[in-house]
């Protein structure tokens, strides 16, 4: 088992260090902030019929709820790179979908400043029927770009893309990578100030992977805020100066990406022994 | 996200809505144009050969003034009930007014609704029905029948996340309304003491509308319109308050 407790007292109270190399001005402003945030689901009104709330209601079953996070306080400031880890099930999902403004927490307080941008799956909102061009306008006003913007930046999404002609021919015909990549060619050309990526960049070849690698380096260059979320602890330790390491809803540890992905490979190390 | 954004989010997703529908259907929007066409032939066979009425002339058309109405109400319900369900990687993933939602779902019918219309007015002209001023008063009859599906659909489009047994509900509704709506048969035979219910309800006032218009040659009833308006308003702020107490969860249950 993980020693949680043991892992959380080496953590100092937040303000967490500041390790990264080079950065000498302390995080300026922050973009995201979560406060003794919880979240939690219910397990038998998952299903949404009227059955189960009648159990609910004539059986006086109580409504049995877990916590997908608990009690998570965390500070994101601009221009930092989080990386968010921890075994299924830890509740990464729950704090990215909470940070992009898609769900709410249940108790706690959140503030999010900015445009973000979630990569939640890539192409959410493609229809296999309609053309890659025709899901470029679906797909970026989904995202928030006006008319003009698509206009304005659509041969450049085709041209990341590296679609080329496929682009009039409707999506069923093209492969899981091309999707993929038309999916990512539109989410970065919508210039966010947050970008909240989860388990996606493991996708598409390696010169796509490449090429998407330098995106997001830019995209950080700018000054941009960065939230990811992998199982590929390499590319994490490559983006993120940051990491969080969650485990049943709750904070583990939170400090420089590289010691905190080093303790949380060596736990799963230990428990692959046991 | 500025408004000008939400407004061609909501154009794109109409516009998906029908290219999917129209490319997979062979004959395109000639499906929409069977469906009130086969319904009028049916009815008109049923009414003017078994129940042969004698109150009604041009049975046809007068079914038709009915039929239009009540189908773009019944498809339009039907498909934006489940709208957010049916929209559930959106939802999960992606953030944008949810609103934007059924109102797309429903706008994206009336594409069948105004084929529909055009079909209506050729037999209205056909049957030597002649245009007159009152005319006027048809976008806006129609115009409050959409607000008023609007609003319903916001609501039960996020009643059905919670409670998936919506969709039978508004099915079965469809099916008693067919009945309740005077579709096959007109007002005056309705006796006096349950015209208020019929007035109240918006899709049965539409029809009433629709036929003193075209058949009659005269404006409706204001007290008819002033009750359509005011349960047309009334339903699209209630859905509104509605969608906006229950879409916080929305994607934990989709």
């Amino acid at each position: 088992m993980l020693n949680h407790s043991r892992v959380r007292e080496t953590i100092p109270e937040a303000p967490y260090p500041d390790t990264r190399c080079g950065l000498s001005e302390r995080i300026s402003e922050p973009v995201i902030q979560f406060q003794n945030v919880s979240k939690t689901y219910s397990r038998n009104l998952g299903r949404s019929f009227l059955r189960s709330y009648l159990a609910v209601w004539l059986r006086r079953v109580h409504a049995d709820t877990f916590y997908a996070l608990k009690n998570v306080s965390l500070t994101v400031g601009r221009g930092e790179s989080l990386a968010v880890i921890g075994p299924n099930g830890a509740g990464k999902s729950t704090l990215l979908s909470l940070a992009a403004g898609i769900s709410y927490p249940d108790q706690g307080t959140l503030s999010v400043r900015g445009r973000v941008i979630a990569l939640l799956e890539l192409g959410s909102g493609f229809h296999p029927d309609l053309t890659g061009a025709e899901n470029i306008f679906l797909n970026a006003s989904l995202l928030g770009l006006s008319r003009k913007k698509v206009l304005e930046r659509f041969d450049e999404i085709v041209e990341f893309s590296g679609i080329g002609d496929f682009i009039d021919e409707p999506l069923r015909t093209y492969s899981t990578g091309m999707v993929v990549r038309l999916g990512f060619s539109v989410a970065v050309n919508v210039e966010p100030d947050i970008l909240v990526i989860d388990e996606v960049l493991a996708v598409g070849d390696q010169d796509f992977q490449a090429k998407c690698m330098d995106r997001i380096r830019q995209f950080k260059q700018a000054g941009k805020t960065l939230v990811c979320v992998s199982h590929a602890t390499g590319i994490l330790e490559q983006l993120c100066d940051r990491a969080l390491w969650l485990d049943q809803g709750e904070t583990v540890m939170d400090g420089n990406a590289g010691e905190v992905i080093q303790a949380y490979t060596n736990s799963q190390i230990r428990l692959v022994h046991q | 996200m500025r408004l000008d954004s939400y407004g061609f989010l909501l154009a794109n997703l109409v516009l998906r809505d029908f290219r999917v529908r129209y490319r997979n259907m062979s004959l395109g929007i000639f499906w929409s144009l069977v469906n009130p066409l086969v319904m009028m032939a049916t009815l008109t066979f049923i009414f003017t050969r078994i129940f042969p009425n004698n109150i009604v002339p041009d049975f046809a058309v007068f079914v038709l003034c009915a039929l239009v109405p009540f189908n773009f109400y019944s498809l339009a319900a039907a498909i934006g009930t489940t709208s957010i369900v049916d929209n559930h990687p959106l939802v999960k993933r992606v953030k944008f007014p949810r609103e934007i939602i059924p109102l797309a779902s429903v706008l994206s019918n009336c594409l069948h609704f105004l084929i529909q219309i055009g079909l209506l007015i050729a037999f209205v002209l056909a049957f030597g029905y002649p245009v007159n001023r009152y005319w006027l008063w048809l976008p806006v009859v129609w115009g409050l029948e959409v607000i008023f599906v609007c609003g319903l659909t916001l609501a039960t489009s996020a009643l059905d996340v919670y409670i998936r047994d919506m969709r039978y509900l508004i099915e079965s509704s469809n099916l008693v309304l067919f009945w309740l709506v005077p579709i096959f048969y007109p007002l005056s035979i309705i006796p006096q003491e349950y015209h208020l219910i019929y007035q109240l309800n918006p899709i049965a006032a539409v029809v009433l509308a629709c036929r003193n218009i075209l058949l009659e040659a005269k404006a409706p009833p204001t007290s008819l319109l002033i009750k359509l308006t005011a349960v047309s308003i009334f339903f699209s702020v209630l859905g509104f308050v509605i969608f906006a107490k229950l879409k916080r969860r929305f994607a934990d249950l989709v």
